[in-house]
């Protein structure tokens, strides 16, 4: 392998989540709908229907344009992509890939801790097709729920270097759609899709003939894919043979790709200006467009590299900790709101970050296991981050031990209730009365006299035993620090 | 005079007078039409039971005192390419023929609220493809002056209808000459307004930078009255233009002419117009001076690419356009046939065996001959390698005609031509030769080209065919051309 360079290309689709579709008003929002019930004259392609653009999907173009370093061009025509298929009810789809909306453009990120910069070629706009449900050996059934849906096409320079990095680029581009609140950008459901074109060649030489891959539906099956076919064509290229260039399908469960039939022929889509639509002109002022770039700017919110930057700085985390939660923005979030609920209880800078960075442990190790063990993404967990918030602040206070606390949390994550419900419920509350501890403390006293010898003698691990076994009379009810206390006291 | 006779101003006088109902007026026009319609053929679909109630209603109305305006319960007929709900919308297509409507086009919409009688749907060109109304899968229209000729098209049911008094006046829809033309041919009025006027929903489309709706009348002052009704804005139609309803809803009464620039184009003068249509062109020269207008001569040769122009890019929003008639939605469909046919050992050439066939069969059988020319001129002019020179290239020429007329406009307020360069055509007599059936179009296209308003007024007769004058005027210049041809109309006879 290490003989050729890798040269990798993507072309991403991502549908938008807008209210409606992209040229008319039919909810957008059709995952759970019966087929064909989100549908209307204008997306069936009706007998004189015509397209009315949604500014929002534009608006959201240009906002991943810019949150993508592209460069905005002061307008562009939509245009028709005219090819027959029983998905595609207008015999065209509306499109604006060669009058490039935003050029350019590229995406940072950082794999095995270097920084690698991936160039993209362009981002564009269009409708999404229908769906085709193949039935019988004789007949396929159409539902048209998801035609008109808009779709916002990304397509990078063949500028990425390995499986890892196309993977990581896919990843990152999904984080920051979700930061921007464009897209549900899932690619098991659809939402993110991605074809891969992939080709050989010696480090520096010509490029080679390319081959496209799809049905990519997971980061996983992208990487695998790319993988598998970066060997498929080194073996081929070792032999002297040439590669075809060709269309192929990634087959998971054989963990191959196989060569797709398609039409020899290629297609002509017969491009041209859509006239049902006036240009889309972006400007400066109101007089020179519609779409203002300024206001837009303005709609960008923080993106995961600058939260990343802010996250170390203003909780002081570690930088890798940092990284893990800003990746995703629903983490980032959760976050955020811990340490917000937390904040509200009026504590000073120094303990604000001391909070943040248990909040950030709690997330990272408690929750984040729990996740992975069911399977779980955070958008989906019954916990709330106030009452993470809680829970700290009820250890912080000394009012619970850090064991009685997990077991809390686990209750927190299965049950989605209230710290102090939990406690009150299970008994769990902290033996407080020093009457009861003291009680308790004088009977392990007497009962370990081999401990309190060996303390007495210097041993300080003998007093953490004590400690132990006081908890365990308490059943971890006791405070910790307390119990080490009173326990000093009376073994002087 | 019959009641069906009576334009839109005499209508509207009688009823508000009493001195007829709507139902009676509804019910002599259907008359007329269950007469006539046999050997004119000028309408697809008669919507008797739509226009009765409609008519029943308007009569309410009145009697309640809350008619709503002057079209209130007078009978309109409807070009067939013009989305009526609940009844078959065909754009005189086999692969329409049993299409019902879903949903009303915006100017039915308006038409419905300002209490119109709907008669029915007349006959056009197949998708409106066409300058005689020969191409329809109903059959042609006839000319209800000279029923051995056509009544022009595409529009041509529409103008039959007006010109044999089936109604009082009718819609049409303008894509290179279609309204302007078929009222030029059967003396009547036509009007194309300014692209963005009026809007498009609910048009079957045939090119969509090109199509307007306009109304077919027996006056100049009932185009004007329907215009006002037609041009309202259309938030759904992303080509209508609010400076469309602001500039004709403005305009109160048509004033005359004094003071008016007009310039008479050369192109109207030229070796292939008929002699009858140039000398009465020179006549209604000097009736608008009579009437005080200037009118001098002005030569803008870019014209004459413009009928190039228009049949490079209209033949490629055809084909794209006419693209979803494909047999899996609605319409004719061979699919349909091989359900039909299943069970039985038929091996009808009509049945499908795959997908591609469902497509081809389908297109093949359900479009007629001139529809199927366009769309294969419209892929050819947009295909890899041939776009460039043709449907760019026109594109660019289409930019420097509509600058050229723009800047016309600047030194006059109208312009001058005839409508058509001869009158109405034996039928058949130049389907073998669509060159010269397009070359009919060469006056009406260049106002769809830079998409100003066009009308046609009736003027003069070579024997007993009638053909029209034709005004343009400036984008949103409806007022001055109306003005123009108002004074021509005064000046006819």
């Amino acid at each position: 392998m290490t003989k050729y360079e890798t040269v990798i290309g993507l072309e991403i689709h991502i549908q938008l989540k807008t209210k409606s579709k992209m040229f008319c008003r039919c909810d957008n929002f059709s995952v759970k709908a019966e087929p064909n019930t989100n549908i209307c004259p204008v997306c069936l392609g009706m007998p004189g229907t015509l397209p009315k653009a949604n500014k929002k999907a534009i608006e959201w173009l240009y906002l991943l344009g810019i949150a993508l370093n592209g460069k905005i061009r002061d307008g562009f025509q939509f245009e028709r992509k005219n090819y027959y298929y029983p998905d595609l009810p207008k015999a065209y789809q509306i499109t604006s890939s060669t009058d490039k909306p935003v050029d350019g453009g590229f995406l940072e990120l950082e794999i095995d801790r270097e920084t690698r910069k991936v160039e993209l070629d362009h981002i564009h706009l269009e409708e999404d097709a229908g769906k085709l449900v193949h039935g019988g050996d004789d007949y396929s059934l159409v539902d048209l729920n998801r035609a008109g849906t808009p779709l916002i096409e990304l397509v990078t320079k063949p500028d990425i270097r390995s499986p890892k990095e196309a993977k990581t680029f896919v990843q990152r581009l999904r984080a920051i759609v979700r930061y921007l609140g464009i897209s549900y950008a899932n690619m098991e459901e659809g939402n993110l899709r991605c074809d891969a074109n992939i080709s050989l060649r010696k480090a520096g030489g010509k490029l080679g003939e390319k081959v496209e891959i799809k049905n990519l539906n997971s980061f996983k099956m992208l990487e695998r894919a790319l993988e598998y076919e970066e060997k498929r064509q080194s073996e081929i290229l070792e032999l002297n043979k040439k590669i075809i260039q060709e269309t192929r399908g990634w087959d998971d469960a054989k963990g191959k790709t196989l060569p797709q039939r398609l039409k020899e022929e290629t297609q002509d889509y017969r491009y041209f200006p859509e006239p049902d639509l006036p240009p889309i002109l972006v400007g400066k002022t109101e007089k020179n467009g519609e779409f203002l770039i300024g206001e837009i700017k303005n709609k960008l919110p923080e993106l995961p590299a600058e939260k990343e930057k802010r996250f170390e700085k203003e909780y002081g985390l570690s930088r890798a900790d940092a990284k893990i939660l800003t990746a995703e923005i629903e983490i980032a979030r959760f976050f955020e709101q811990t340490v917000g609920a937390i904040e509200e209880t009026d504590k000073s800078a120094e303990e604000m970050r001391r909070y943040a960075k248990k909040a950030a442990n709690w997330i990272l190790t408690e929750l984040f296991y729990k996740m992975k063990e069911k399977d779980e993404d955070i958008t989906k967990i019954k916990i709330i981050p106030f009452h993470l918030a809680s829970l700290i602040d009820l250890i912080e206070s000394g009012q619970i031990s850090g064991k009685i606390a997990k077991e809390i949390f686990n209750e927190m994550y299965e049950t989605g209730k209230e710290p102090e419900n939990i406690i009150k419920e299970k008994g769990l509350e902290q033996i407080t009365g020093l009457e009861e501890l003291e009680k308790i403390i004088k009977e392990v006293i007497s009962n370990n006299p081999k401990s309190v010898e060996d303390y007495k003698k210097g041993k300080e691990a003998a007093l953490g035993y004590l400690v132990g076994q006081v908890m365990k009379e308490t059943k971890g009810k006791a405070n910790p620090q307390a119990v080490n206390e009173i326990l000093k006291q009376k073994l002087v | 005079m019959k009641l069906n006779e009576l334009d839109i101003v005499q209508a509207a006088e009688g009823l508000k007078k009493g001195e007829f109902s709507s139902v009676d007026l509804t019910q002599v026009c259907l008359e007329v039409i269950k007469k006539l319609n046999p050997e004119i053929n000028a309408f697809i679909t008669i919507t008797e039971d739509l226009a009765l109630n409609q008519a029943k209603e308007s009569d309410a109305r009145r009697k309640m005192g809350n008619s709503r305006g002057i079209l209130d319960g007078i009978p309109v007929a409807i070009k067939d390419n013009i989305a009526v709900k609940d009844y078959p919308t065909t754009a005189a297509s086999k692969i329409l023929e049993n299409y019902i409507t879903v949903e009303d086009a915006f100017v039915i919409k308006k038409l419905k609220e300002a209490g119109a009688v709907i008669l029915g749907k007349t006959n056009l060109d197949e998708f409106a493809c066409g300058g005689s109304t020969e191409t329809s899968y109903f059959e042609t229209t006839k000319n209800p002056i000279d029923h051995s000729r056509v009544p022009g098209g595409s529009s041509g049911g529409s103008a039959a209808a007006v010109a044999a008094d089936m109604c009082i006046y009718a819609i049409g829809s303008d894509t290179g000459g279609s309204i302007r033309q078929p009222a030029s041919y059967c003396g009547i009025v036509g009007l194309k307004p300014t692209y963005g006027a009026v809007s498009r929903n609910g048009l079957f489309a045939m090119a969509s930078s090109l199509d307007q709706i306009g109304p077919l009348t027996k006056t100049v002052e009932d185009a004007f009255i329907v215009l006002k009704e037609l041009a309202k804005y259309d938030e759904k139609d992303s080509t209508s233009n609010k400076k469309g309803e602001e500039t004709i809803q403005k305009i109160v009464d048509l004033k005359g002419v004094k003071g008016l620039k007009v310039g008479i184009l050369k192109q109207g003068k030229v070796a292939n117009v008929q002699a009858g249509i140039k000398n009465d062109l020179e006549k209604a020269v000097q009736k608008l001076k009579a009437a005080g207008a200037q009118v001098t001569e002005l030569n803008l040769p870019i014209l004459d690419y413009a009928l190039a122009v228009y049949y490079i890019l209209m033949p490629v929003e055809v084909s794209s356009n006419l693209g979803r008639y494909d047999g899996i939605k609605y319409g004719y469909s061979v699919a349909l046939l091989r359900d039909a046919t299943e069970g039985q050992a038929s091996s009808k050439e009509t049945v499908a065996r795959n997908l591609e066939e469902v497509y081809f069969k389908t297109r093949a059988e359900g479009f007629g001959d001139e529809v199927k020319r366009r769309i294969m001129l419209g892929a050819y002019a947009s295909s890899a390698g041939y776009f460039d020179q043709y449907y760019l290239k026109a594109q660019k020429v289409r930019a420097i005609i509509k600058k050229e007329i723009d800047d016309a406009f600047k030194k006059f307020d109208c312009l001058l031509l005839p409508t058509t360069p001869t009158t109405a055509f034996k039928i058949s007599e130049k389907t073998k030769d669509p060159i010269m059936m397009y070359l009919e179009d060469i006056f009406t296209v260049p106002a769809n080209i830079a998409g100003i308003p066009g009308i046609s007024v009736p003027f003069g007769k070579e024997g007993n065919l009638p053909f029209g004058i034709q005004v343009l005027g400036p984008e949103f210049g409806e007022e001055k051309l109306l003005n123009v041809a108002k004074a021509l109309e005064e000046a006819d006879g």
